[in-house]
């Protein structure tokens, strides 16, 4: 049997802001806006075969999630010196790059799970979805995420 | 302690939310299976959708919410549903033209593959009534290739997915009373007037 899955347009405008801000967030100001679009028509392609229609959020966040993964790579192997300061900025206000840097550097289940728990509230079973693991694993990612985070804020 | 929830909360609300549009992409990836918008129109909003094939939908908005079309098009044709009005440029300017007095017949294409049989034949057959003629129920029976089944002929009518370009409103009652309209009957007087059927 076939799931009614909603018009992707609906999911598009319910989630379209969290998924951008999500990849300003992780994947930095001047990856977001190819990795957003390559969420998104990613989605559009899987979406007919889904097999379920619950935790769509979760579903397109893993997808934006494993774009941001790819954008980290990508400018991995373009390999500007780690010293220097990465090239994000321009489109952020000025306290928040910090910050948001500092969340770029946490390893990647980290990164998601920091930000879909303490930016969107997104409740640990939903999160678990998303990264593919346990609940408990889900929350052990929050857990150390933001463990790491205060120790690295502390020490600005 | 640093309260990094917050701070990242705070943070978040900074972020830039105007991602750029994905339905042009889309559509050259070939991932476009259902482009919508909504035309302004003398009988309200409507909204309209095409498949890369034609025409799949026109419906009154104020007769029928645009969320509920939406999800009957995801459920009848593909969820691949998005809002695209450049895709449908053509059949605003048509419906544009029609609506002024300027057009007569609608030149663009209709993707009659998501209707089955004896509806498909229906509409078909409805099509086919220029501009200035009208039929009735049981004329587009015949027409259709089933003279007996009026009343079945009528039910396809009454859900035609494309009023106003497929004139299910050139469709009366034999003896010449107007019959019905998905869409409320004033809409098949203003059709009928505009075309100078009714004074």
């Amino acid at each position: 049997m076939s799931v009614n899955l909603p018009p992707f347009q609906a999911l598009l405008d319910a989630h379209r802001a969290d998924v951008y801000r999500f990849l300003v967030a992780t994947a930095g100001p001047s990856d977001a806006d190819d990795a957003f679009q390559e969420t998104w028509i990613a989605a559009l392609r899987a979406y007919p075969s889904l097999r379920r229609a619950d935790n769509l959020r979760a579903w397109v966040f893993r997808i934006a999630q494993n774009k941001s993964i790819d954008a980290h790579r990508a400018r991995g192997r373009r390999a500007v010196p780690v010293a220097s300061v990465p090239e994000r900025s321009e489109a952020l206000p000025d306290e928040a790059p910090e910050l948001w840097a500092h969340v770029r550097e946490l390893p990647e289940k980290q990164r998601t799970a920091v930000y879909c728990r303490s930016v969107l509230g997104m409740p640990y079973e939903e999160l678990a979805v998303l990264l593919e693991s346990s609940e408990e694993a889900a929350r052990r990612n929050v857990h150390e995420g933001l463990k790491r985070l205060r120790e690295e804020l502390a020490d600005d | 302690m640093i309260d990094v929830e917050r701070r990242l909360r705070e943070a978040a609300l900074e972020l830039p939310g105007d991602a750029p549009a994905v339905a042009e992409r889309a559509d050259e990836e070939g991932l476009l299976d259902v482009a919508y918008t909504s035309v302004d129109s003398p009988l309200g909003p409507l909204v309209v959708a095409a498949t890369p094939k034609g025409l799949v939908r026109v419906s009154y908005s104020e007769f029928r919410g645009e969320e509920d079309v939406l999800e009957e098009l995801a459920r009848r044709v593909s969820p691949r549903v998005l809002e695209a009005p450049a895709r449908l440029d053509g059949v605003r300017r048509e419906l544009d033209e029609y609506f002024d007095g300027r057009r007569q017949d609608f030149d663009t294409p209709i993707d009659w593959s998501h209707l089955a049989g004896f509806t498909r034949e229906v509409l078909r057959a409805t099509a086919a009534i220029r501009f200035g003629e009208v039929s009735t129920y049981a004329g587009v029976a015949e027409a259709a290739g089933s003279p007996r089944a009026v009343r079945a002929a009528g039910n396809a009518l009454g859900a035609n997915p494309m009023p106003v370009v497929v004139p299910c409103h050139r469709v009366l009652r034999t003896g010449g009373s107007l019959g019905g309209y998905t869409g409320g009957l004033e809409r098949k007087e203003f059709l009928l007037r505009l075309e100078g059927m009714l004074l």
